[in-house]
């Protein structure tokens, strides 16, 4: 077992393959850097990681070098010794910072970055607390044009060269790059050529300070007001883990998640700044019926609608089970997809249960790309956005798996439409508003022959309009459960705000229509659902904060 | 001391120096005949390394014994890269050396691609030598019609490629693996060693790089033999076991202030007042020297109380400078202020980071702005214990840089503060204001 002593304290590494940064960590003291990351090449530029670091030889003598090495370069073997706060380490760390202060603006009360600026941070807590440079400061201007979404606070730059790195070695773009040199370096693209990539979000996350700005999100909040809440992105089937960001249930932002079990570091800009629908005014804020065909929609309190649809489907069901038609939508959890399908066949056997329409637009997009849009085979890829613009199909196929014997398609379902053999139709949503939407004029058109059509869903869509009940549908950021990625990654996603208007959570009104009584707690009905399908057996302990694996016995 | 024999500028001035006619009229190509006909590429390794022929491009590091580092049994490609950025401040040899004689040390290139067994050269040539390269381009058109270059040299069996690329504007390309990165076409960002170039360099591959004086050596060290280069200069010092000594030949610039500014060659060793004395013909207008730099502004600055230092690799060190450097002497008078020089030092510098290491970027743009400022009559006395507190903590020597570019730029700095503290003070405290200098050949 190779140990490694950081500041007198052993630490075991095993056989891992990792850098004084790392090895520090594991013991628990921060090495402060700024270029490393470890999803990117390592350059041991900013000489931030600083540290004194010597051998133990196995005669017990030690050997310590005579200069300080950049800790992120340096491999941590058996018998490393890294000292990172003797008065030569500090004094390092100390000159790095005050260096890297020269030319910054410090404009922290109007930098987006302040709060989260680990410039700020290294600065209190290992620099100095003022400068002695009395010159002037290398002020260059900023640069709006950078991209679509990203912004340059050029002068706030401390030259870490993440960005760069990134959109070579991850997006493969390589929009940004230096131009000139020494403390006139700047960041900058090359003319007309805007770093657009699907990744580009990214490089905000990555810069350490706030010289690259979210422009969706700039001047909106100040960090410290909001609170973070771990999640899945609902936008594709990659399920990136995210953190989402809101304050007095108003999500601010997105941002990626660190989930080696998912995707890594990152997450794409569709998903980033795809969230706005959460906010929306058009969201439907309570339930809707429509009494004549072509009429218009009125509200209706909770407390009439339940009955009259418990009702209505009850009497559908007494008629024909099998004309009774239940969709779930891949953008349901889990447990919102075990509770429907547990409805349903819970009111007869012979109710059929298919899966609600899976958006797909084009094909996976796979990264890095080189300059000319061509990507590497895919087991080189560092990032995937895939095809699949849902985050839970295979989940809730599964569901459907167990309670129907098969997930049957939507077309399917339409295809029963047009026989005239559904006479009631249950469409569970939460489809956000993308290009195209997620049902067709002409396929909404055909429903209109369903005697029942209840809609469950975010916002208006042909197949709202034409619905007789309109149940308001939570989004991802307003409910608790677990979402199943493309590769049987378990997640959970979690509430950070509240449901808008009078919506009550999926899960909420699938209990209501069961006459279940309480408050949905997901933890509970995953537990049931555990128990109940095999191939979730697993979630009947904690998904963790990077999910499970679910490639046991029942799923392929 | 009697008057050396010139070797590597002995053909220098002679009519139609740089065609290929007239170098194998004098003897030229002879050392390749020999090479590939009666010896090993790892005889030709193993007699510089015994001729002790150190690297002129700055470090002295052994030639033969860099060459050793390359990976046994190589399937190749390996590469050499061939150093001709010469951007340091006050050097010109190379420039003489490729502008004069080309084939001498193209010479020394095909001999160093056959020791090292390189399919490969790059000339990476400082882009602002526009005379040397037409010349260049000329000698290696010459010697690939001639056989030298190309395929089965000699029947040998034995190919060579040689490219000659124009550098990119930068001093940062003269180091090493900014070169190589250039080479590929990036910015000169020198790299993170380990991995050194000899194992992974240019395009990824086993690389050696080499000044153009060093492979001009190479030449006729295969020509004569180890001996004869181990005739001229300064053995090892026997106190100091690490010491590699200092043999054969070395070109020296001598500019500034002297009536008499050039380039002349002289056995490793010459001190510097022989130089300015003797072969600059002495101080201009009859005044005398106030200081010098010792081999380009990289290595320090010296008092003339220190002009009896000799130039071998040892020798700067004595006087607290870096090293021998480029052997390029830059004299100052009496009259120059220190201010003046250290201005120019440190704006140079500031210009010439890369840019890549915080403590450098930053470092030397801040002993930029202080000298500035000094110079415009506003110093303040903490700034000389700011300027040498910069010079000293920014380089490879105390760890917190990726090259020696900033330990180049640090040690001017020190060196005059430390040896020129009465004259910083007192311009100080005057707060006087000198008229601006016209600088020349800076942007
Ligand atoms: C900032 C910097 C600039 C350099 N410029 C040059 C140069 O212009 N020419 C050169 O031959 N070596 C230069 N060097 C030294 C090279 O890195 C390298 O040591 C040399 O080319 C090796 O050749 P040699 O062993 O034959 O001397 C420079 C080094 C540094 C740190
Ligand atoms: S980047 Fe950090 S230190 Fe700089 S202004 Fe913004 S918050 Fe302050
Ligand atoms: S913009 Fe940010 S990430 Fe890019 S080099 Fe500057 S500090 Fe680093
Ligand atoms: S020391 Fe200076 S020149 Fe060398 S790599 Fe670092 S920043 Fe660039
Ligand atoms: S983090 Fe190690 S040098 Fe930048």
């Amino acid at each position: 077992m190779a140990t490694v002593i950081v500041n007198d304290k052993p630490v075991e590494i095993g056989a891992d393959k990792i850098n004084l940064v790392q090895a520090a960590e594991r013991a628990g003291v921060l090495i402060p850097h700024y270029c490393w990351h470890p999803s990117l090449s390592v350059v041991a530029s900013c000489r931030m990681c600083l540290v004194e670091v010597g051998e133990k030889k196995p005669d017990g003598s030690v050997a310590m070098q005579p200069r300080v090495v950049p800790a992120c370069q340096t491999p941590a073997k058996d018998g490393t010794i890294v000292v990172t706060n003797s008065p030569k380490a500090k004094a390092a760390q100390a000159q790095t910072l005050e260096g890297l202060l020269l030319n910054h603006p410090l404009d922290c009360p109007v930098c987006d970055k302040a709060g989260e600026c680990t410039l700020q941070d290294f600065s209190w807590k290992f620099g100095h607390a003022e400068s002695r440079m009395i010159d002037d400061k290398f002020a260059p201007p900023n640069k709006d044009h950078i991209g679509e979404h990203i912004t340059l606070f050029t002068d706030r730059c401390i030259k870490c060269s993440r960005c760069v790195r990134f959109t070579r070695e991850i997006s493969g773009t390589a929009e940004l790059e230096f131009v000139h040199r020494g403390e006139h370096e700047e960041i900058d693209i090359f003319p007309g050529h805007p770093c657009n990539n699907k990744l580009a979000g990214n490089v905000v996350d990555l810069c350490p300070v706030g010289a690259l700005g979210n422009k969706d999100f700039l001047y909106k909040q100040r960090v410290w007001y909001l609170k973070s809440h771990d999640s899945v992105c609902p936008d594709c089937s990659t399920g990136c883990s995210i953190h989402v960001d809101a304050n007095k249930n108003i999500v601010y932002r997105l941002r990626p998640r660190e989930n080696p079990q998912a995707q890594g570091w990152y997450m794409c800009d569709d998903g980033r700044f795809g969230f706005h629908y959460i906010n929306s005014e058009h969201r439907f804020l309570r339930p809707f019926r429509r009494d004549k065909p072509g009429g218009s929609p009125q509200p209706a309190p909770w407390e009439a609608v339940l009955p009259e649809l418990r009702q209505k489907l009850k009497d559908a069901v007494k008629q024909d089970g099998s004309s009774v038609v239940g969709v779930l939508s891949p953008f349901l959890t889990c447990e919102e997809a075990y509770l429907l399908a547990k409805y349903f066949k819970g009111l007869s056997g012979e109710v059929r249960l298919a899966l609600g329409p899976v958006p797909v637009v084009g094909e996976d997009d796979v990264y890095p790309k080189d300059r000319k849009g061509k990507a590497v085979p895919l087991p080189e890829a560092k990032f995937v956005i895939h095809a699949e613009k849902c985050p839970n199909r295979k989940g809730v196929e599964e569901v459907l798996r167990h309670f129907q014997g098969e997930a049957v398609a939507f077309d399917e379902v339409l295809r029963w439409v047009d026989a005239g053999r559904v006479k009631a139709l249950y469409l569970s949503g939460g489809y956000p508003p993308r290009p195209n939407g997620w049902i067709g004029d002409d396929a909404a058109k055909s429903l209109e022959k369903v005697p029942l059509l209840v809609v469950h869903d975010l916002l208006a869509s042909p197949a709202s309009e034409r619905a007789h009940y309109v149940i308001p549908a939570a989004s991802f950021a307003e409910k608790d459960g677990v979402f199943v990625n493309q590769a049987q990654l378990a997640q959970e996603i979690q509430r950070a705000i509240r449901p808008p208007g009078e919506v009550r959570t999926d899960g909420q009104v699938f209990l209501d229509l069961m006459e279940r009584r309480g408050l949905v707690h997901a933890p509970t009905i995953r537990k049931e659902l555990a128990k109940e399908v095999p191939y979730f057996a697993s979630l009947a302990g904690e998904p963790g904060e990077h999910g499970l694996k679910l490639n046991g016995a029942a799923g392929k | 001391m009697p008057d050396h024999e010139p070797v590597l500028l002995r053909r220098v001035g002679k009519p139609g120096s740089q065609a290929i006619d007239g170098y194998l009229a004098d003897g030229g190509y002879q050392a390749l005949h020999k090479a590939v006909t009666t010896m090993t590429p790892e005889q030709v390794i193993d007699v510089v390394k015994t001729a002790g022929l150190r690297g002129r491009g700055g470090a002295g590091f052994p030639a033969g014994v860099k060459w050793g580092f390359l990976p046994k049994n190589h399937p190749g490609p390996i590469y050499l890269c061939v150093n001709g950025d010469e951007s340091e401040p006050c050097t010109f040899n190379n420039r003489v050396l490729m502008e004069e004689d080309p084939h001498q040390f193209l010479e020394g290139v095909i001999l160093t691609a056959y020791a090292v067994r390189a399919w490969v050269a790059y000339i990476y040539l400082r882009y602002e030598y526009g005379r040397s390269f037409r010349v260049l381009q000329r000698a290696i058109d010459e010697a690939y019609a001639k056989g030298y270059l190309g395929y089965d040299i000699l029947g040998k069996g034995f190919n060579l490629q040689v490219y000659l690329h124009r550098g990119a504007g930068a001093y940062i390309c003269g180091e090493e693996t900014g070169l190589i990165e250039s080479l590929e076409g990036k910015r000169a960002w020198p790299r993170i060693k380990p991995p050194f170039p000899a194992v992974e360099g240019a395009f990824r591959k086993p690389t050696i790089v080499n000044n153009i004086e060093t492979l001009a050596c190479v030449t006729h060290i295969v020509q004569r033999g180890a001996d004869w280069f181990k005739s001229m200069g300064v053995p090892p010092d026997p106190k100091n076991p690490r010491d590699a000594g200092s043999y054969g030949p070395k070109l020296y610039n001598i500019s500034g202030h002297v009536n008499k500014p050039g380039t002349i060659e002289a056995p490793l060793g010459i001190t510097v007042r022989e130089l300015v004395e003797k072969h600059g013909g002495g101080v201009w207008k009859g005044r005398k020297a106030k200081g010098a730099i010792p081999g380009g502004i990289s290595m320090g600055i010296i008092t003339e109380k220190e002009f009896d230092m000799p130039l071998d690799f040892n020798g700067p060190g004595k006087c607290a400078c870096l090293g021998l450097g480029t052997g390029a002497v830059t004299v100052f008078d009496e009259e120059t202020s220190i201010v003046d020089v250290l201005y120019n030092i440190t704006r140079f510098f500031a210009h010439e980071s890369c840019g890549q290491c915080t403590p450098c970027r930053e470092g030397t743009g801040w002993m930029f702005k202080m000298m500035d400022r000094i110079r415009r009559g506003q110093g303040r006395k903490e700034d000389l214990a700011i300027l040498d507190e910069v010079a000293k903590s920014i380089g490879i020597m105390p760890g917190t840089t990726i090259c020696g570019l900033a330990d180049g730029a640090g040690w001017p700095v020190k060196n005059a503060v430390e040896k020129f503290r009465e004259e910083l003070e007192g311009y100080i405290k005057q707060g006087k204001k000198t008229t601006p200098l016209t600088l020349v050949g800076a942007h």
